[in-house]
């Protein structure tokens, strides 16, 4: 047994912009124990309930995080949307639908972007963020933001999108999916790519259910578990399969990832040829009163939003279970017996998002 | 911006942030606004840097972090807060791990607002945090000589 050495990595660290702290221990170059340390981005948003009422939160809660801002909107204004019996309509229905997926799309670019930086693949990385600008170019488009956009609202979207861009949308993604494929096969084919990826971070089907990882993480290993076959919104009018892989390595988690976006651009299609006509929202007077649990599927996992209102502007409760949360064990976990230089990797798989997992 | 003086490098820090303004800060570097072509790199190590950049308010936890990155940067230096959270603590002001903006541990020079900051506006703000550090430059070597 060789002698024991502890690397501090992070909080301020060059692969991930946010600050996480882990105290990795190692004996030699293998990794036989990661103590998390969290803490530097919270801020105490679910406490923030008391002094901004049930309308201005979906403001809050959009910011929770800022690569899935529109569904954590869309969670909490489901959460609420329940709570008072509102009947939202059919056509915001879809256009929620449609926004979510093009979050997913952007959120898992911004991932591979980010993965492909952490092994070193420069220009991978420019490629992949150069694809999300198209994303970003259709949010500016039909809502005025880029990152948060703040469209979602209580009673339905604020924001309607016109036929004509919805039928530019569906040109946009059958152009994207071309330009995917090209990426996609770097990820999928290079050789350099898979032993990077092929065969690290191990997480086998048991203990991916034992440690309750969520969303692609738990899929990669083979746990059939998405939320959208709910049929929350319009997914239930949506014709889908969640994306499976076995092996539960990185490559299986990259590649879940990668179908999950060819998933998305039909799902946005899909949504396009149906969308009915009609109103976008509707009015919501009076306060809320009683509880709900919602269920989310966001790019990361799922997220669960539970609200307790007491009848009056200001809620009682609002508790967010985020799914970056929910995947930390299982990231220790895969952490253990890793090589030092597969560290950056295993904690870009689970796609890391801090800022929602402190709130 | 048709011509810099100076390639400056920059040092991101992610305080409590949303991540909004952070890919926001990513987007500058990548291909549609590429700032790399006028040799602005983002840097890991707080020696190399020139600029700091912070986006997200500041809270207990992370104001040592802060400091300490900010003591480790060789002179001269500016700081660019950028998003609205690391100006005031914007949405969250009233958060009770939020102790407000940068500028409650360290001496700003630019603040960049928005919530998320376009792109656009924090590269201008580090075009103008360029002339200050120009300034700063000229201050210290007036003072040595
Ligand atoms: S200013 Fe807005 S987008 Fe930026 S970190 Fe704060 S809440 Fe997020």
């Amino acid at each position: 047994m060789g002698k024991r050495t502890v690397i501090p990595f992070g909080p301020q660290h060059p692969v991930l912009p946010e600050p996480i702290h882990l105290d990795l221990v190692l004996e030699d170059e293998v990794v036989v124990e990661a103590i998390p340390r969290i803490g530097y981005i919270h801020r105490g948003l679910e406490k923030l309930v008391e002094k901004k009422d049930y309308q201005q939160y979906t403001y809050v809660a959009e910011r929770i995080c800022g690569i899935c801002s529109f569904m954590h909107g869309m969670g909490y204004c489901m959460a609420i949307e329940s709570i008072m019996e509102v009947k939202i309509p059919e056509r915001a229905e879809f256009l929620r639908t449609i926004w979510a997926e093009l979050s997913r799309l952007h959120s898992h670019l911004l991932w591979l972007g980010l993965l492909a930086d952490a092994f070193g693949f420069e220009s991978l990385f420019m490629q992949s963020w150069k694809l999300r600008e198209q994303v970003l170019d259709i949010f500016e488009e039909t809502t005025g933001g880029r990152v948060i956009f703040s469209v979602c609202d209580i009673g339905g979207v604020r924001k309607d999108i016109s036929a004509d861009t919805l039928k530019k949308i569906a040109g946009i993604m059958d152009s994207m999916e071309k330009e995917l494929k090209e990426i996609s096969e770097v990820f999928i084919n290079d050789s350099s790519v898979k032993s990077r990826t092929k065969g690290v971070g191990v997480l086998s089907k048991q203990a991916a259910f034992d440690l309750g990882a969520v969303g692609p993480m738990a899929r990669a290993s083979g746990i059939e578990m998405d939320m959208r076959t709910q049929g929350y919104a319009a997914y239930g009018k949506l014709n889908f399969k969640p994306v499976v892989e076995k092996k539960g390595d990185c490559y299986a988690r990259t590649s879940v990832r990668i179908n999950e976006m060819f998933q998305s651009m039909d799902l946005i299609k899909q949504c396009i040829a149906i969308i009915p006509e009609g109103d976008i929202k509707v009015k919501v007077t009076g306060n809320p009163n009683g509880e709900y649990f919602t269920r989310v599927e966001q790019p990361r996992g799922e997220v669960v939003y539970y609200a307790k209102a007491n009848g009056s502007k200001y809620l009682d409760r609002l508790r967010v279970r985020t799914p970056t949360f929910a995947n930390v064990p299982a990231l220790l976990e895969t952490l253990k017996g890793c090589a030092l230089a597969d560290v950056p990797i295993l904690i870009l798989t689970i796609d890391p998002c801090i800022s929602c997992t402190e709130r | 911006m048709n011509f810099v003086k100076k390639s400056p490098w920059i040092l991101h820090y992610d305080g409590s942030s949303c991540n909004g303004c952070d890919i926001e800060v990513l987007a500058c570097l990548t291909p549609l606004y590429d700032v790399e072509r006028f040799g602005i790199i983002n840097t890991g190590n707080p020696k190399h840097a020139d600029i700091l950049l912070i986006t997200g308010s500041v809270n207990e936890q992370n104001i040592p972090v802060v400091k300490q990155l900010y003591e480790q940067m060789a002179m001269p230096k500016v700081v660019v807060a950028v998003g609205i959270c690391a100006t005031s603590g914007g949405i969250f002001a009233e958060c009770y791990n939020v102790v407000g903006g940068v500028d409650k541990v360290l001496p700003v020079d630019v603040y960049v607002p928005g919530c998320a900051a376009r792109p656009e506006a924090i590269i201008d703000g580090v075009v103008k945090a360029l002339g200050i550090l120009e300034e700063k430059q000229k201050f210290a070597r007036k003072k040595n000589s």
